[in-house]
C-alpha cells in the first residue's frame, strides 16, 4: 500500500505500486487541474494539507476499501503546492484479479477522500480567487 | 492548579488561516474552552467570519471529533473548514 503526499505526482511510480502479477486488473483514476471553474477561466491552483491528519484519513479510506473488495495493491498520493491546468493533483488506484472490484473501489477511494481528507484547494482567475467548498 | 496554565493552541488551515491571520492560534484560558462545541462558539464570536464557512469541524489527534467531545491541550487539536481536495 503506498499512500502519500507529494510535490510532485509521478503516474508511473504510481502505476509501478500496483503491478502484481496476481492481478488481472488495474484501475488508476487521475485527477487533473481544470483550465475553469463555473464559467470562470482558471489560472492556477494551490492545494494545502494538513498532512499528518491528511495521511491518517486517506489510511483510514485505504483500509476501508481493502476490508470491501478483494485487492492485491493500492495506491493514494495527493499534490500539494501550485498547480496548473493540466498538472495531475491525486491519483488512486487498485490492482485485484477480476475487473469489477477495481473499478468500485477505485471510485469509492476518490469519492471517500474527497469527503474527509483535509486537503484545501484555492482557485486563482484572472481578477480573484477563492477556496472551494467554503461558503454555501 | 498547573492544569489551569496550560493554554490550548490550535492549527489553522485554508480559509480559516485566512480569516484568523495565523497558521495558530492560542485559546485564552479564562474562556472556559472545554468542549468542541464550545470553542466552535468562541471563534464564531471572535471572528465573525468563520459563522458563513458551510461547515466547520474540528480535529483531536487527526480524527474528527464531535461537538460533545472535551478537548486538552495535550492533543493536536485542528479547525478544517470544507475540505476541497481531489
Amino acid at each position: 500500500m503506498l499512500i502519500k503526499i507529494v510535490e510532485h505526482i509521478d503516474l508511473n511510480e504510481a502505476y509501478a505500486n500496483l503491478h502484481t502479477p496476481e492481478a488481472g486488473a488495474v484501475n488508476l483514476f487521475v485527477g487533473t487541474v481544470r483550465n475553469h471553474s463555473k464559467g470562470k477561466e482558471v489560472v492556477h491552483l494551490d492545494f494545502e494539507a494538513y498532512e499528518a491528519m491528511a495521511l491518517h484519513q486517506m489510511q483510514h479510506v485505504a483500509n476501508a476499501a481493502q476490508s470491501k473488495w478483494p485487492l492485491c495493491k493500492l495506491v493514494m498520493i495527493h499534490a500539494v503546492g501550485a498547480k496548473s491546468p493540466g498538472d495531475p493533483v491525486v491519483v488512486v488506484g487498485v490492482s485485484s484479479a477480476h475487473r469489477d472490484a477495481s473499478f468500485e473501489a477505485c471510485r469509492f477511494l476518490i469519492d471517500e477522500l474527497k469527503k474527509t481528507v483535509p486537503i484545501w484547494k484555492k482557485e486563482f482567475y484572472e481578477d480573484n480567487s477563492v477556496w472551494v467548498n467554503a461558503h454555501p | 492548579m498547573l492544569f489551569l496554565l496550560i493554554s490550548m493552541e490550535i492549527l489553522l488551515f485554508g480559509i480559516a488561516r485566512e480569516i484568523v491571520g495565523k497558521t495558530k492560534l492560542a485559546v485564552p484560558t479564562n474562556q472556559n474552552i472545554t468542549t468542541v462545541k464550545s470553542l466552535k462558539t468562541w471563534l464564531g464570536q471572535q471572528y465573525p467570519a468563520i459563522q458563513t464557512l458551510s461547515s466547520l469541524a474540528v480535529a483531536v489527534d487527526s480524527e474528527y471529533a464531535q461537538d460533545e467531545d472535551v478537548l486538552n491541550g495535550d492533543n493536536e487539536i485542528a479547525l478544517i473548514p470544507p475540505v476541497s481536495g481531489g
